[in-house]
């Protein structure tokens, strides 16, 4: 069992005393309870070191109490789930926690790299840019590596996170961020008034500082208005609170992003459930009521573990019972800062004085002074001294200019509140100067959004739950609602009044942005060296650009830049706000879209049947296809494409071609419109014919090709590539409902409908008699090359029949729904095993399209014109169609443009690979001779050699011309012939057979 | 973003693609080259409200013509394009 919480006190707090946790820190064994986070048991165990720092490896301790704290960041848990950098102050505990420091070496107490300090003064602003000039390969072999070991912060686990990442939709009337007085008080209005309401708090208890500070609401003690006013929003129905969840960015539309840890209290998320769940929320209106954050003083050795915000010293110490000190020394510079006097004296501590900036102190802090036995000093922290063991003595200039010693073990420090104006600014807002808090406020918020409360700047519980109450009665109205809000919650202000005080000069390092160890002289540096304007010092200087965003430090680095160049604060201004507000995991943002989910798979009909005989297949786009199917004794790839690609040519064999787009062209003027959208004309085509067509882009280049058949007067089908199935059906809508919307015409998207396989070969009839009613007639003379029209299957079934070749053979493309594809696929191999039918892949397809001399996605490159395709005359000069004045333009229809043309070695021995550039014979390869390149290739079993297609300067007018291909990317080059580049049955006798 | 589509009401800007510039026409057929040059590639950049063609390709296909302050994303109108829906223009 660890040992006994030195620091927790007996009664008290808001920790459950009967659940007793067991963690481990740094490989030491310590206790806690379910309520503390991990900072708060590390506080009632008595660890003040917590870390070292980024740059200067100085020891660090617990600063906050939130999601503001710069410095008591750990590795959580192990293994897989080690995540780097996270809060102490935010982490729950759990039982069997393990956290470790960060950024030390061998161990946090003795870190050798603290060495750093004594190069302090090269570390300064800038310090990269300075140091490490020259020379300059040093950089990346030396300087860089070595700068990345001794700075930084945690480690990545370096494995994959196993955990789950979920994302989700919410929509509401009334989004609130923060459960504070404000937020409730919204909460219930908009709540009371009928308003669909979603409530976010980052914490895992709600209240906000109700939990630390207490107070009376309604003449009750501030936990039991709590406790009432969270039953009533639990009992309204369409209320919903959702803790342990940060409102992190707002985006347009009244759309708002938010991060649930669902599972991060617990050591590893249930069984089936996420570690956490991104949100977008849209939302009519939103109550932004996410409090203030506690702004620290800038003075010498103010990071010694034990200098504390003031707040954050109440909430440790009334929430979660821990005492950070024994004897309390306070630093403020206002009056709130002395409710952690009154908190730590109601806890029995001792006070060891009061440094006050203020001219003076009330009466009522006189007299609890003088009761409690400790000094008031009207004055400045000027330096604390102390090390790793935390704060000892503490020196004070007093108003006046005498010095004063303190002797404390801890130090609470008041600098003011600034209100959190991240999420009223993220839509480029600036928040406006507002000099009685000497704080930033919101300046207007982004439509549909409203800040209340201590994020608004009105800093009084009463004004908090008055101004809260209000916005949410308003918000319920704005979004339509018109129930009865009922009573607002009634509370007295505190007394508030202020002196700003940002920094206090001294001897000895004054950090402004503890996370990355920027300090008050780095800033002055800054300005001296013309790095002023605050875009320009946050860069230089790093200020505000950690894990924490500046979120204690901002304000304070930009009043020190304002002091030393002469200007105001709101002169000096501040940066823009960029979301998230506090880190979120890139998994979260992934959600489930991660390894094989990363994008939806698309299966072909034949999937499970080709998975069955072994094929393998290949990602074209989100589809699997079938590239091949080996077979026992084929040595490799080629083996097996060869075989097929011979049995195609010699008797019979099947591709999946399903995912091919197919559109439905619907209507009287069906013909009209696709005559607009194809180069060459589609309105004469006979009804039951099938024709190739070639669309292009409105700029004159080619777009995509594909076979269009008339089924009937009114009805064509049009089939794309695959590659461009979505963007066609979009650039057709675009033609049919923009362009042309004078046709009447319809088209619907039914590439998914329709399972449609390949089926050629000189034994093509064969197969098809056995699959195909006997009734029908398959003969050259009834279904003609180029032939289209619905036939009739054994069994009934009805197909859709096109004589249309690809591969060059006597051919036929078959479609049945979908559904049937499965068993047209088995029916093919069963009835075809006679004959030898050969199931073929997406390669053996390639092969024969390229020995046919057709065109594919290497030439449909977006660069190539009808006629480099050698297609130029499919265009009709008797209609207007998209693309046709621009493919007239002087540079498309140039002499010398780059060609279709085939391409083989002069050796017949020698590979061909694509991408080799063509230049002539002879000739020294430089970018004035290059003449073009080989854009497809294979090898041809049919002419027992490599060859290929490419684009080549006047590439027709040199048929038989001898080049060289040259390829310096593979260190080759070889001597190739320019030839026709339909290298099978040029006369195309055999798809007519 | 949140785009209302007259068809389908109220969706996320996920459903929907961006084309762009909805104010060039394409030319008569026998405008000439300058013209279809000018509509193909003249495009207005404008810091402020333009009208642009939106697809709403994750719902009902339908082209819109929207108008939106390009400085704030706020969008003052949605319309169908002239042939969306069912209907032919005229009839």
């Amino acid at each position: 069992m660890a040992g006994v919480q030195a620091n927790r006190l007996a009664n008290g707090g808001l920790i459950d005393r009967s659940d007793p946790l067991n963690f481990r820190f740094d490989g030491k064994s310590f206790a806690g309870f379910q309520g503390d986070t991990l900072a708060s048991a590390l506080i009632a165990n008595g660890v003040k070191l917590v870390g070292r720092s980024f740059k200067y490896h100085r020891p660090r301790g617990i600063l906050s109490a939130g999601s503001e704290e710069p410095n008591a960041l750990v590795e959580l848990r192990s293994g897989a789930r080690r995540e780097p950098n996270t809060k102490a102050t935010t982490a729950e505990l759990y039982e069997g926690l393990e956290a470790a420091s960060q950024n030390r070496w061998p161990s946090l107490r003795h870190d050798l790299m603290a060495v750093n300090q004594l190069f302090a003064p090269i570390f300064v602003a800038g310090f990269y840019y300075k140091t490490f000039m020259w020379p300059a390969k040093f950089w990346e072999a030396i300087y860089e590596p070595t700068i990345r070991r001794a700075a930084g912060l945690g480690r990545a686990a370096g494995i994959p996170d196993p955990d789950h990442y979920d994302k989700a939709w919410a929509h509401c009337d009334v989004l609130i961020a923060g459960s504070g007085p404000a937020g409730l008080a919204a909460a219930l209005a908009a709540g009371r008034s009928g308003a669909r309401v979603i409530l976010c708090e980052e914490d895992f208890a709600l209240g906000g500082r109700l939990l630390s500070d207490g107070g009376t609401i309604d003449s009750m003690p501030a936990a039991e208005w709590l406790s009432r006013a969270l039953a009533e929003l639990a009992a309204l129905p369409d209320v919903r609170i959702m803790t342990r969840t940060t409102l992190f960015g707002v985006y347009d539309g009244g759309t708002y992003g938010a991060i649930e840890r669902v599972n991060d209290h617990l050591p590893s998320p249930p069984e089936h459930q996420v570690r956490q769940r991104l949100w977008r929320i849209v939302a009519k209106r939103c109550v932004v009521a996410a409090g203030a954050i506690e702004r620290p003083i800038v003075f010498a050795g103010n990071d010694t573990p034990g200098v504390m915000m003031a707040s954050a010293m109440r909430t440790y110490v009334a929430r979660y019972a821990a005492t950070p000190a024994k004897r309390v020394a306070l630093f403020t510079n206002n009056e709130d800062g002395w409710r952690t006097v009154e908190t730590a004296l109601g806890a029995g501590l001792q006070i060891a004085a009061v440094v006050d900036a203020r001219p003076d102190v009330s009466a009522a802090h006189r007299s609890l002074a003088s009761k409690g036995g400790f000094p008031v000093l009207n004055g400045s922290v000027a330096a604390v001294d102390g090390g790793r063991d935390g704060v000892r003595k503490i020196s004070v200039s007093l108003t006046g200019g005498a010095r004063a010693e303190v002797e404390a073990d801890g130090l609470a420090v008041s600098g003011g509140w600034n209100p959190a104006v991240a999420l009223t600014s993220y839509h480029r807002g600036r928040p406006k100067w507002q000099d009685d808090i000497a704080a930033f406020v919101p300046d207007g918020a982004p439509p549909g959004m409203v800040a209340v409360g201590a994020a608004n700047g009105v800093f009084g519980l009463g004004a908090c739950l008055s101004q809260g109450f209000a916005a949410g009665a308003q918000a319920a109205r704005d979004a339509g609602r018109s129930g009865k809000a009922g009573l607002t919650p009634v509370a007295e202000d505190e007394a508030f009044s202020l002196n700003p005080l940002w920094h206090v000069a001294g001897k000895g390092k004054a950090f402004v942005d503890q996370q990355h160890d920027v300090t008050a002289s780095d800033i002055e540096l800054a300005q001296r060296e013309g790095f002023e304007s605050v875009e320009h010092l946050k860069r230089y200087t790093t200020l505000g650009m950690a894990t924490d965003q500046g979120k204690t430090s901002n304000v304070a680095g930009l009043a020190i830049m304002a002091a030393v160049s002469g200007k105001s604060i709101p002169e000096t201004g501040t940066t823009i706000y960029r979301p998230p507000y506090v880190p979120v995991a890139i998994g979260a943002f992934a959600g489930h879209h991660r390894d094989e989910n990363f994008h939806a798979t698309r299966l072909t009909p034949s999937h499970h049947w080709a998975a069955e005989q072994g094929a393998i297949f290949v990602d074209t786009g989100l589809w699997k296809r079938a590239q091949w199917y080996p077979r026992a004794g084929e040595k490799d790839w080629l083996d097996s494409v060869t075989r097929e690609v011979k049995a195609v040519r010699g008797g019979v064999g099947f591709c999946d071609v399903s995912t091919l787009g197919k559109i439905d062209v619907h209507g009287p003027d069906a013909g009209a419109f696709l005559d607009r959208v194809y180069i060459n004309t589609f309105s004469n085509l006979a009804v039951g014919k099938a024709r190739y067509g070639l669309m292009l882009r409105e700029d004159g280049m080619v777009y995509d090709d594909g076979t269009t058949s008339r089924l009937a007067e009114d009805h064509y089908f049009l089939t794309t590539t695959t590659a461009k199935a979505g963007p066609v059906m979009q650039h057709l809508e675009f033609c049919r409902q923009v362009l042309f919307p004078e046709f009447d015409v319809q088209l619907t998207s039914v590439s998914d409908q329709w399972a449609q396989f390949s089926i050629a070969g000189p034994k093509t009839r064969d197969l098809l008699r056995e699959i195909v009613d006997p009734g029908e007639d398959l003969s050259n003379e009834g279904f003609p090359f180029m032939g289209a029209r619905e036939v009739a299957l054994r069994g009934g079934i009805k197909a859709r029949l096109f004589r249309i070749s690809f591969s060059g053979e006597m051919a036929f493309e078959i479609s049945v729904p979908a559904r049937y594809g499965d068993a047209l696929v088995r029916n093919l191999m069963q009835a075809g095993a006679p004959f030898g039918v050969t199931p073929y892949g997406t390669e053996a397809l390639g092969v024969m399209r390229i020995e046919k001399g057709h065109v594919a996605g290497p030439e449909l490159s977006g660069t190539t014109t009808a006629a480099d395709l050698g297609l130029g005359k499919m265009m009709s000069t008797k209609k207007d169609f998209v693309g046709r004045i621009m493919a007239g333009r002087e540079a498309l229809v140039a002499p010398n443009r780059q060609v279709v043309v085939g391409i083989k070695p002069t050796d017949k021995a020698s590979r061909l690979r694509s991408g080799a550039h063509i230049i002539p014979k002879g000739e020294i390869p430089g970018p004035g001779n290059d003449q073009g390149y080989v854009t497809s290739v294979c090898f041809s079993p049919t002419l027992d050699q490599w060859i290929g297609l490419g684009l080549v300067e006047r590439g027709r007018e040199r048929i038989g011309e001898i080049v060289h291909a040259h390829d310096p990317l593979r260190g080759e080059g070889y001597d190739v012939e320019l030839c026709n580049p339909v290298f099978y049955d040029p006369e195309g006798g055999r798809q007519r057979g | 973003m949140r785009i209302v589509c007259p068809f389908c009401g109220e969706r996320e800007l996920g459903e929907f693609t961006y084309l762009g510039d909805a104010k060039p026409q394409r030319p008569a057929a026998d405008a000439g080259e300058d013209a279809v040059y000018d509509y193909v590639y003249l495009r207005d950049n404008i810091a402020g409200v333009m009208s642009e063609h939106w697809y709403h390709g994750g719902g009902c296909r339908s082209w819109l013509k929207i108008t939106r302050n390009t400085l704030t994303h706020e969008i003052s109108a949605v319309e169908p394009a002239a042939g969306a829906g069912a209907a032919k223009v005229g009839a």
